[in-house]
């Protein structure tokens, strides 16, 4: 089989000299347009190298004539955030969380700072719209483990709940079956007992025989009517929100093993201006206190 | 000169080695310096080998191929900064083998989500990431709660890498298992783990079930502790002898 004469093989161009099984190499110029970037590219990286940090050498580099740093940027570029909102966050930095509160155009700079930053902190456990879930607080309604105040919510936020930080709050329920405090005998009736609270049927003898169980165990903190405590982070008994589920299986596993969430303490990773402005935000979308 | 090119077209091994000596001068002057100048790697306090158990959960966040999708490098730019907090140093990578800078986000970036959120987040949503991450696409990792972590060869492991530079010492690899059993035991001691990795390591039961050393315990303790190293209150971003 004899290969086909190439179309543009008039003759004009000579070859290269190579040939390969009758397959010869013309040796046609290359395309100018693309002869010429590629030596103004050639020209470029000479000029990269004298101007950027370019080139490593036996003990550091060359800094370039520009003395261009990414991290010099980046401390310049934060540095002129910084100012850009030095204005307003001086402001929330100066006033009181309720003087933020009270002024309408500083409050509305809060609010816009704290929906970012909840959206990009808080949102992954309490939700995007900070209903939470089970585990994580409803920040929407009225129910508040450790106070709803905005000085409440404001040192929650700054240390959190059970933190490892030393101002964080704290409080452990113990855990009344796997520690064997109580038999399972008298977990299960205290959870009839906490069903009978919170105003739903339950099994009355189990709730007569755990009367004097919870009044030796959990008085203490969930209180003689199991209204809580929301200086210990107790939670309402009575109501119908249950942060761990409402259903016996639930109340009874709480009981057991005992529970107590955590919360990050922000403080150190939000500034300060941040934190303030992030706690009148929560404050202001629930159902305040 | 120009038609000496023929020898090496037409021998494959001339060629080859041809290629190799080309393709390597980037390498040796782009890359090997790094390794021996004083300043790449910054001068910070705080960065330590990892304890056992950290390097336990490290081992399975490699074998699960966790870095397919979430970087462990905040650049120095501003917005990531903005988002993650300080950008990433050579210094806090130094122990990593392999590192795990990752160039490509699906999930966001780790190196600074120690202490971010709880531990019964992270075994949550590692169970079922979209019980708390609705829109999230990660498959769950379940099973790590059910897999008792394999305590035997935690010795191996970290005598292994100080073949490769990490600088554990003798006590601290001789006491491998007993230290990693301290830090999911608060009641132990530990007075063997806080003189090896200082006092700042986390100790606690990490996956919520203190009956059982699971990988779940692992790879939380591995996450807790990530970024969280150096102090950057004292950290000056800003000196020179830390700009690049």
């Amino acid at each position: 089989m004899s290969a086909p004469e190439h179309p543009h093989d008039s003759g004009s161009v000579g070859t290269t000299g190579h040939e390969w099984d009758g397959i010869r190499e013309l040796d046609n110029p290359l395309p100018r347009w693309w002869l010429w970037i590629f030596y103004a590219c050639i020209a470029f990286a000479v000029g990269y190298w004298v101007l950027m940090p370019a080139w490593p050498g036996l003990s550091g580099y060359t800094k370039g004539i520009l003395g261009r740093s990414d991290r010099a940027e980046v401390v310049e570029q934060l540095a002129r955030l910084k100012t850009l909102r030095g204005a307003q966050n001086a402001r929330l930095a100066k006033a009181s969380l309720q003087e933020i509160e009270q002024d309408p155009g500083l409050q509305a700079h809060a609010l816009a700072v704290g929906q970012s930053v909840f959206g990009d902190n808080c949102a992954t456990c309490h939700g995007v719209g900070g209903t939470g879930g089970k585990g994580y607080a409803n920040l929407r309604d009225d129910v508040w483990l450790w106070g709803g105040t905005l000085d409440d919510i404001h040192r929650t936020l700054q240390y959190g709940i059970r933190s490892g930080h030393p101002q964080a709050r704290f409080s452990q329920m113990p855990a009344f079956g796997r520690d064997q405090i109580l038999t399972p005998g008298q977990v299960g009736d205290l959870t009839e007992y906490v069903v009978a609270l919170s105003g739903r049927p339950a099994n009355p003898a189990a709730v007569q025989r755990a009367a004097p169980v919870y009044a030796a165990n959990c008085v203490a903190c969930h209180g003689p009517e199991g209204r809580g405590d929301p200086l210990q982070g107790a939670p309402n008994l009575t109501d119908r929100e249950w942060l761990y589920g409402s259903a016996r299986k639930d109340i009874q596993a709480q009981i057991h093993g005992g529970v107590g969430g955590v919360m990050p303490a922000w403080t150190g990773r939000l500034d300060p201006e941040t934190l303030k402005a992030l706690a009148v935000y929560v404050h202001a979308n629930a159902a305040g206190q | 000169m120009w038609k000496n090119h023929s020898k090496l077209e037409r021998h494959s091994l001339l060629l080859v080695l041809g290629i190799l000596l080309v393709v390597s001068v980037g390498g040796l002057v782009e890359i090997a310096p790094l390794f021996f100048l004083e300043g790449t790697i910054e001068k910070v306090k705080g960065v330590r080998p990892y304890t056992p158990l950290e390097q336990a959960g490290r081992d399975i966040y490699v074998r699960e191929g966790c870095y397919v999708c979430h970087s462990q490098m905040i650049r120095p730019l501003r917005d990531e900064v903005e988002r993650y907090g300080p950008y990433s140093l050579a210094a806090e990578s130094m122990y990593d083998h392999p590192f795990q800078w990752g160039s490509k986000r699906t999930g966001p970036d780790l190196a600074r989500v120690g202490g971010k959120y709880s531990d019964a987040w992270h075994v949550q949503h590692l169970a079922d990431p979209r019980s708390v991450v609705p829109e999230s696409i990660m498959p769950p990792y379940a099973f790590l709660a059910h897999k008792d972590l394999k305590v035997d060869d935690i010795e191996a492991r970290l005598r292994t890498l100080t073949r490769v530079g990490v600088p554990y010492t003798e006590a601290a690899l001789k006491n491998a298992e007993a230290d990693l059993l301290a830090q999911v035991d608060p009641t132990a001691s530990g007075a063997s783990l806080a003189k090896a990795y200082g006092d700042r390591v986390n100790r606690r039961d990490f996956d919520g079930d203190p009956e059982r050393l699971t990988e779940m315990d692992a790879l939380v303790a591995y996450l807790q502790m990530l970024g969280t190293l150096v102090d950057f209150r004292t950290y000056e971003a800003g000196a020179a002898e830390n700009l690049r």
